[in-house]
């Protein structure tokens, strides 16, 4: 057995780490943590391929999944009148590009199975005696058939052929009213509507800022908290802890490389909706950056404080998901809007970042208005950022970050 | 300076109910290898965590390398070293990757670590595999790396929970050697194992057993005073049979099994052979030798957690 020692051990050892340890500062140690970080997301190509690829992915299937324009509506015609009037009816609804009229039909009747096949979605019966009651001036009604297995397509194909029957009637009104000898007839109520921002009621202007907001949330949150909890997961994160690395620097060590790559996933998507769906930057840029640099902060800070709560990867994933998923695709008024949702819900929206960026955003990118419109919402995207990370630092120093890593994991 | 890296006093861990540290206090000798020996799940890791600042303790409080682990755990961090029960390097980093990055932790200068760079490497066996990615290694080498790692800034103390799990004899012999070395540089070595012959290297032990502890000594003043009764090795069948039948003869004062054989402690050597013989023979159980052997730190072990819980009352 091996004897020591004890008296006059050398000091040297014990003295010199502290001493020239002492002048350390909270940020001297986030550079190695950075780099650290760099290393491993280089290493592992998968990650940094889904951080990169899936937001314009994703943008580029909901985007055009979740296109509300239709054009080129398949519509069936029935012209039991036959006459010069209704084919002119018929042929104006044939010029618009919503509608292309596949089917001419001797026999209303067949419109039923046109629907089942999925052939037509809308028909248009013009019943015999159409000229004659246009003439007579008593009113000449049509017949719409709508499938309406999709409401919202069917909502939108009811607005065109409505606004287009409007249209043609007025013409044909002014005409017969014309033919019996009534001049410089002029309609004394005319809506004149004239949409703002979006003239064309292009839905990827409405849809692209919301869906930016939604990929960036998931793979922020869904990064962060797995890059935290995989080095509990490992055990790498007590052998931080244990050294002199304060909390803080240990966290923004380990987003800043997430911030910038999730930032740079940010352009990539502004460049696909610009070249895909034109969807413009009409404000100013520099505002942009920092609702986007805001919002990704909150992200961050969000993803680090479900790490401090979790301690395997599938959990950290499933609290993830559902803390950021379903809040930032119904709270947010990405798809529906939070005006019309009952008071209770609409409540619940106030606590989602989401909602706040994507007004910013919209605001930025659409309406190209200034800071004065949305400061409100700058403010609450950097309280929540501020948030999230004081409370995460302070769990990660009350170290129940590591509590629990001593049950045994053989 | 008092002449304890470690002093602890009444310290306890309680989580929920459960008490895995119960008021344990000892000191450790500057430069001294102090084992800390007990079976899974007596709290030694428990205990290390919180010298080492990852865990706060229930109540009580101890001083590591002169500073109070509750008031100022960060001057704690830097006097120390810690390397966790669990492997815990980058595998997806390379051998100096991982040593760089500790270094930048404990933001060490640039030509220090340098040195220390090549000092580790030395003392891992790892030169010509800086930049083998650290999940190719082998867990020998990985351990000796995760030491390397946790000496790098030269900590005065150094924390090792079961350093030695899961590796062969060999690099288990290497890693001892390590810390021998360590030691004999001034170094403090905190050792938790449940290997009893490592703990036979340590200068100083610690028993513990359900959050207390049961013996503290030297391995020789321990055995020395745990065992004072002749011991006798005894190969015979049917042991667990010969075991409950010697139970209950009033010149045994315990039996256990260790392996295929049964240790029996007797009053007296002499006398103590002819009895054995006689009772397993009229039980007819064949009785192939009798040895006198030197107690090992087993025996002592074994006997501190059956007295310790006749105590208890379990
Ligand atoms: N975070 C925790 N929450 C609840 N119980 C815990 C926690 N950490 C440890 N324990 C329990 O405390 C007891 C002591 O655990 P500890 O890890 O200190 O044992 P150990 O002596 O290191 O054992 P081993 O040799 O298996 O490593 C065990 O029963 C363990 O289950
Ligand atoms: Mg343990």
């Amino acid at each position: 057995m091996r004897k020591k020692a004890v008296a006059a051990p050398t000091v040297r050892a014990e003295m010199a780490g502290p001493v020239r340890m002492v002048e350390a500062t909270v940020f001297a140690s986030i550079r190695p943590i950075i780099r650290k970080e760099f290393r491993q997301i280089r290493r592992d190509p998968r990650t940094l391929v889904f951080l990169l690829a899936l937001p314009g992915f994703l943008l580029l299937m909901f985007g055009y999944a979740l296109n509300f324009d239709f054009k080129h509506i398949p519509l069936a015609v029935c012209d039991q009148d036959g006459t010069q009037a209704s084919r002119d009816f018929l042929a104006r609804l044939g010029t618009t590009e919503y509608f292309d009229i596949l089917y001419r039909l001797d026999d209303p009747r067949l419109v039923d199975g046109l629907f089942g096949r999925d052939q037509a979605k809308v028909a248009v019966v013009v019943p015999r005696g159409f000229a004659d009651d246009l003439s007579s001036g008593s009113g000449a009604p049509i017949q719409v058939l709508l499938d309406g297995t999709n409401s919202t397509s069917a909502g939108t194909a009811v607005g065109y052929i409505a606004a287009i029957v409007q249209s043609a009637s007025l013409r044909m009104t002014t005409q017969v009213l014309e033919g019996r000898g009534f001049r410089g007839l002029s309609v004394p109520v005319a809506a004149e509507v004239r949409v703002w921002y979006n003239p064309e009621l292009r839905s990827a202007l409405f849809l692209i800022p919301g869906l930016m907001a939604f990929v960036l949330m998931i793979i922020v949150v869904v990064s962060t908290s797995f890059s935290v909890v995989r080095e509990k997961e490992r055990g790498t994160m007590e052998q931080i802890l244990v050294s002199p690395v304060r909390p803080l620097a240990l966290i923004v060590g380990k987003t800043v490389p997430y911030a910038l790559i999730s930032l740079l996933s940010a352009h990539l998507a502004l460049g696909l909706g610009y070249l895909l769906f034109r969807v413009p930057i009409r404000g100013s840029y520099p505002l942009l950056l920092l609702a986007m640099g805001l919002f990704l902060l909150g992200g961050l800070g969000q993803g680090i404080l479900i790490s401090t709560v979790t301690r395997t990867q599938q959990v950290a994933f499933m609290i993830a998901i559902l803390t950021t998923l379903l809040p930032t695709f119904i709270l947010s008024g990405f798809v529906f809007p939070i005006r019309n949702m009952p008071g209770i819900i609409q409540a619940f929206s106030f606590f989602v970042p989401a909602r706040y960026f994507l007004s910013a955003l919209r605001g930025i990118m659409i309406k190209g208005v200034g800071i004065g419109a949305f400061w409100e919402q700058i403010l609450f995207l950097a309280a929540f950022a501020g948030l999230t990370i004081t409370v995460s630092a302070v769990r990660l120093r009350r170290s129940s970050g590591v509590e629990g890593e001593g049950r045994k994991r053989r | 300076m008092t002449s304890s890296s470690i002093e602890v006093r009444a310290l306890s861990k309680r989580f929920g109910a459960f008490t895995a540290v119960d008021a344990v206090s000892f000191d450790v000798r500057r430069g001294d290898i102090f084992g800390f020996l007990g079976a899974n799940g007596a709290g030694k890791s428990t205990t290390i965590r919180m010298l080492c600042g990852l865990l706060e303790p229930t109540s009580g409080t101890a001083l590591v390398a002169g500073h109070d682990i509750r008031r100022s755990p960060e001057k704690v961090k830097r006097s120390i070293g810690y390397m966790s029960q669990k492997f815990s390097l980058y595998e997806d980093l390379t051998v100096e990757e991982n040593i760089r990055f500790f270094g930048g932790v404990y933001n060490m200068a640039a030509p220090d670590l340098a040195s220390r760079l090549r000092w580790v490497l030395e003392m891992a066996g790892l030169r010509g595999r800086e930049h083998s990615l650290t999940r190719n290694l082998s867990q020998g080498w990985k351990q000796r790396l995760a030491l390397g790692c946790a000496v790098l800034h030269e900590p005065g103390i150094l924390f090792l929970d079961e350093p030695t799990g899961g590796v062969d004899p060999v690099s288990r012999r290497a890693f001892w050697d390590l810390i021998n070395r360590l030691s004999e540089d001034g170094v403090t070595v905190f050792v938790t194992t449940h290997y009893l012959d490592e703990a036979e290297s340590c200068n100083d032990i610690r028993l513990i057993h359900a959050g207390r502890i049961v013996g503290a000594g030297s391995p020789s003043a321990l055995k020395a005073s745990t065992i004072r009764n002749p011991i006798l090795e005894v190969e015979c069948g049917r042991t667990v049979e010969a075991m409950d039948l010697l139970r209950r003869e009033p010149w045994v004062r315990d039996v256990s099994i260790f392996g295929v054989n049964l240790h029996v402690g007797v009053v007296e050597e002499a006398e103590g052979r002819r009895r054995l013989a006689a009772r397993l023979e009229q039980a007819g159980i064949p009785l192939r030798r009798i040895d006198r052997i030197v107690p090992s730190l087993e025996d002592v072990f074994l006997r501190r957690i059956e007295d310790s819980d006749k105590e208890a009352g379990r």
